[in-house]
């Protein structure tokens, strides 16, 4: 198991070196001039040409990535263009609420995905299943910036129930963009409950288990649900990513700080080295939970402890 | 060999046709989508007024008679918009599924075909594209380029290679140790024949499955970043720009927010229905019946 963790972890390296790549390539690629972005158009050019030295802007493409990626290495993500203060700071400050969304918001999928996932599964074709089936269909149609804004719509400025937006000390806040954020992992998580476990219950061990005399209830929880559980977290995983994305105008809807939001201010203000900085936090947080489904897996699975010693 | 795949081929075609208009959530998706794509083929011709034709004595209009859907804050009939709009985000959402399928499609190919080194990077990079969410590599890619649509074709079609690379391979490699395509070697074939002739043609299921989902993806993804003011630009009618454009005026009148998001609802919901369907009526374990 220790050796399989150590692989998994191991694995993470050469993946983020190429995301370090292409956020390296994007920021080289951007039109406009950080110099020019940070002095003024008008700046007198030996001011310019003083500052490029300074932040090593006059060497080639290649030393300016070691330099940067050398940074990268000793958490120096550089300093914000728009505050001047290091990169890491903006985005420390802001992890906690974008943290606490996606906690909330994977919960309520989870904790109302697999009972209806499970509801689905144990009377297939009914016509509970079939509504289910189509609300998940219509919660992975729906986009996140419509659903975040109907919503406001809806308990904010018609029924005037929740906050429309920013992120005050009362749970109330926090509702519509929880949800908001949660829906498609919702969608998701019923749909792959529902498709595990219809599958696990057509299996000899829950024949074997009702023909010995156990309770339906018994076989469906106790047996089936164990196993169908596996693919179910990988699921819960994956949509840590959605939940990401999702964050991003999930938080600029409802004026959230996070860093979903920050992740959009910096692009629109050119803010380069903030905008470098978020998107590799991204890649490094979805590749943390990326491996901890793994390893969960691995607990989970049986088969896979032993292949990996 | 393949005299015998020949003589297989349509009847399991005819099969999986069954299969798949079995299903009434499938023949819904088919229905609408086939609505939608007249719309925006004939948009000039449906549309009851100018998409871009701003009229402020007539800003906010709930839904009249005179504008089905009403107006926006500038006055536009959203209607018409709708029409236009679909011929925008429809071809975004196509374009950059082609751009995946070209790319992805030719990476997977080579690296289920050859193995080795080749398989080895298609996949490093086919793994670093994948790790990031597809959304936020898309939205990197475009802050980079600048905001236009064609830029969002561009990220949007790079960001979904991966799916298409690895969907190959896989495909690929089931078919390639068949015994068709080692017949073709064994009669000297080209590299380059056997795959485009006997593996590519038999690696279609799953790619075509992957095409239609990704359609849905493509289009969620381009209207967000629209609607984030990194696509479409003003005054185009696109269906993420028109929502970005209105929802300050949310508290006035919320038509023209709630109408533009019902088409890419719909849109999107049918192509999932299809490509369930299609995915359904194509599974090979279902080919046994």
């Amino acid at each position: 198991m220790l050796q399989f963790i150590l692989k998994r972890v191991v694995m993470i390296i050469p993946v983020m070196l190429g995301v370090s790549v292409i956020v390296f390539g994007i920021m080289e690629l951007t039109p406009g001039d950080p110099v020019l972005l940070m002095l003024g158009e008008r700046a007198p050019i030996e001011q310019q040409q003083q500052l490029r030295e300074r932040l090593g802007l006059d060497q080639p493409a290649p030393v300016r990535f070691v330099r940067w990626i050398s940074g990268v290495v000793q958490l120096d993500l550089g300093r914000s263009i728009r505050s001047n203060r290091p990169v890491l700071d903006e985005i420390k400050a802001r992890m906690g609420p974008t943290m606490e969304l996606a906690l909330i918001a994977t919960l309520f999928a989870v904790v109302i995905g697999i009972p209806i996932g499970v509801i689905s599964a144990t009377s297939p074709n009914s016509l509970a299943d079939h509504f289910f089936t189509f609300v998940s269909f219509l919660g992975l149609a729906m986009p996140v910036f419509w659903q975040a804004l109907m919503m406001m719509l809806l308990f904010s400025l018609h029924w005037d129930l929740l906050p429309a937006s920013g992120r005050g000390s009362s749970w109330q806040y926090y509702v519509l963009p929880a949800v908001t954020l949660g829906t498609s992992a919702l969608a998701s998580i019923t749909r792959m409950t529902r498709s595990t476990l219809v599958e696990a219950l057509g299996q000899d061990y829950v024949r074997t288990a009702r023909s010995k005399g156990l309770a339906r209830r018994r076989v469906v929880y106790q047996h089936a649900l164990r196993n169908a559980m596996i693919p179910v977290v990988t699921v819960i995983g994956l949509q840590f990513g959605g939940l990401l994305a999702g964050a991003v105008i999930t938080e600029t809807i409802f004026a959230w700080p996070g860093i979903g939001r920050y992740a959009i201010d910096s692009i629109r203000t050119k803010d380069f080295p903030a905008v470098q900085g978020v998107i590799l936090v991204f890649a490094l947080a979805y590749a943390i939970v990326n491996l901890l489904v793994d390893v969960l897996y691995g607990f989970l699975d049986p088969r896979l402890r032993v292949r990996y010693g | 060999m393949a005299e015998t795949a020949t003589v297989i081929a349509p009847r399991m075609r005819s099969k999986a046709l069954r299969r798949f208009w079995r299903s009434p959530r499938t023949v819904a998706g088919v229905i609408v989508l086939v609505i939608i794509f007249l719309s925006a083929i004939f948009a000039p011709l449906l549309s009851t007024h100018q998409p871009n034709v701003q009229n402020l004595r007539n800003r906010l209009q709930p839904p009249t008679a005179e504008h089905w859907l009403g107006t926006d804050q500038f006055g536009r009939d959203t209607y018409s918009r709708i029409m236009w709009g679909g011929r925008v985000s429809l071809q975004v959402g196509f374009l950059s599924v082609a751009i995946a399928l070209v790319i992805g499609g030719v990476m997977g190919l080579l690296a289920g075909f050859y193995g080795g080194w080749i398989d080895r990077l298609m996949m490093a990079i086919s793994d670093v594209l994948l790790a990031l969410p597809g959304f936020l590599l898309a939205l990197a890619i475009v802050a980079a380029l600048g905001a236009s649509i064609v830029n969002v074709m561009i990220a949007v079609g790079i960001a979904t290679v991966p799916y298409f690379s690895r969907i190959t391979r896989s495909a690929v490699l089931s078919v390639r140790e068949q015994d068709f395509v080692t017949a073709a070697q064994a009669s000297g074939l080209l590299d380059r024949g056997i795959m485009l002739k006997h593996v590519l043609p038999n690696s279609l299921s799953p790619i075509i499955v992957q095409v239609t989902l990704s359609l849905a993806g493509a289009i969620l993804t381009a209207a967000g970043l629209s609607f984030l003011g990194m696509g479409a630009q003003p005054p185009t009618a696109e269906w993420g720009a028109m929502l970005n454009g209105a929802q300050a005026y949310l508290r006035d009148s919320h038509w023209p927010v709630t109408f533009p998001g019902i088409a890419i609802v719909l849109t999107v919901l049918a192509l999932n229905f299809v490509g369930d369907g299609l995915r359904d009526a194509l599974d090979p374990r279902g080919l046994v019946d």
